[in-house]
């Protein structure tokens, strides 16, 4: 079959798949955790921006805004490959989702933390690092990981513009004629499967560990999952 | 050391101070006792910003407390205990202990960690040094709380109701730890509590709020034995008996 002798040009968009989602990860992590500060900010002015921000990404769709980097940016002198594109507009949709997530994660944290790092003297962003951020993480890491997962097959996105990520690869070959559809659609599924599912397995298990082991964090969670849904 | 001038706090539509005015003196130990709702932890929150006056100044130290300098200003001259003790849950004891003294204060991990146990010792509680606030008693967790606020080595200590959120059982080791404290003739402690033999012990000035007012002031002698108003013996006799 077609796609043994193309097994190579196949691990390669698999690897361009992982490295895509590895750097849009990244990025949305460094985005999520910047903007979800910002939105749990007591001025206006960060707040509103975290907040245009999330509404902007949160309520177009992700093709949408890859067309918009790969197709309308050119015209204002942007230029990037697909695969850049991939990383930036994955990357920047799934950092506000997270944003929500950390948001979510610090307002869960009982304000007498806050309030104890105030009269130490530690500033908001100091508050932030040495304080809340830390105490956040062990909550937030479930719906991260859920966003995780996500962030992983939205990187398919890519096919859409023609970079030669898992998904186009897997078209490519359904379409050359040689092949039908089933079997590279089938292989492309396992692909992204053993990519997701360790990762969905490992944060239900740590979820409920977490639930189980620390009632308050387990609540915490709780709490953020509602607000999240 | 602190002076409230003319404070006004409201929530919302309610007014929980009416026009607060305290001078705190160097070294003293001021005792402020009331009925729940009075502004008794409203009035220390605002000498280190924790809430900010709707109207009226405060000064420590005679330099005003603004949004700009509250940082600086807290940091240096200030600290805390709650009634919920508010350890940093993600940290050891020596790691709460440790944290301002090395990210605020500029101490090595040395440093901040031979201050740390110094002050450990005088709570009391030298060989928590590694454990986790959730592991122990909420007594031991006040007490590590005080050697917290200790670290900061500042001439002003808050505590807001410290041994209200504590069973019965160990109210006395964190009493204890503070009339040691009290014994120390540089630190200002301005003490919000119910503890009334506590009170009597240690304050140089007890204050009796009422309704977002002071209502009366005075030695512990005065206000245990011969209160002037009404209000304040009505409070006292419920308290005490």
């Amino acid at each position: 079959m077609v796609f043994l002798a193309d097994w190579t040009l196949f691990l390669q968009a698999f690897g361009v798949t992982v490295m895509v989602s590895i750097a849009a990860l990244a990025l949305a992590l460094a985005l999520g955790v910047v903007f979800g500060v910002m939105s749990t900010s007591h001025f206006a002015v960060p707040r509103s921006i975290a907040r245009a921000y999330v509404e902007a990404i949160q309520n177009t769709p992700l093709v949408l805004q890859a067309y918009v980097f790969y197709l309308a940016l050119p015209y204002i002198g942007v230029m990037m490959g697909q695969i850049s594109v991939g990383i930036f507009a994955v990357g920047i949709y799934h950092g506000a989702y997270i944003a929500e997530v950390v948001r979510a994660g610090i307002q869960s944290i009982p304000r007498g933390q806050a309030e104890a790092a105030a009269s130490q003297g530690f500033t908001y962003v100091q508050t932030m690092r040495w304080v809340i951020l830390p105490q956040t993480v062990k909550i937030i890491l479930p719906p991260l990981v859920n966003q995780m997962v996500n962030l992983i097959k939205n990187t398919s996105v890519i096919a859409l513009i023609g970079g030669t990520d898992l998904m186009n690869r897997t078209n490519d070959w359904a379409t050359s004629g040689a092949s039908i559809y089933g079997p590279p659609f089938l292989v492309c599924g396992v692909l992204y499967f053993l990519l997701c599912f360790p990762l969905s397995t490992w944060g239900r298990r740590y979820e409920e560990r977490l639930k189980r082991k620390d009632s308050r964090a387990g609540q915490e969670l709780k709490k953020i999952e509602e607000e999240l849904s | 050391m602190i002076r409230l001038s003319d404070i006004h706090k409201s929530f919302g539509s309610h007014e929980v101070l009416k026009g607060v005015n305290l001078d705190v003196k160097e070294g003293e130990k001021l005792v402020i006792i009331g009925p729940s709702g009075s502004g008794k932890s409203t009035t220390v929150r605002c000498m280190n910003g924790l809430e900010t006056p709707t109207s009226g100044h405060v000064y420590i130290d005679n330099t005003e407390l603004t949004r700009q300098n509250r940082i600086s200003l807290v940091r240096s001259t200030s600290s805390m205990v709650f009634q919920q003790f508010n350890l940093y849950p993600h940290l050891t004891v020596m790691g709460n202990l440790t944290l301002a003294p090395i990210k605020l204060f500029g101490k090595s991990r040395k440093e901040a960690q031979e201050l740390a146990r110094h002050y450990l010792s005088v709570v009391g509680l030298e060989e928590k040094a590694n454990a986790y606030p959730a592991t122990l008693s909420g007594g031991q967790q006040q007490r590590v709380a005080i050697a917290r606020a200790l670290c900061s080595q500042t001439k002003i200590i808050l505590f807001d109701e410290p041994t209200s959120a504590l069973d019965p059982e160990t109210v006395q080791e964190v009493l204890n730890v503070m009339v040691k404290l009290a014994g120390e003739k540089n630190i200002t402690m301005v003490i919000v509590t119910h503890e009334m033999g506590f009170a009597r012990e240690v304050a140089d000035r007890v204050i009796f709020m009422e309704d977002g007012t002071i209502l009366e002031e005075g030695t512990p002698e005065h206000f245990f034995v011969n209160p002037t108003h009404e209000r304040t013996k009505q409070f006292l006799g419920k308290i005490l008996h």
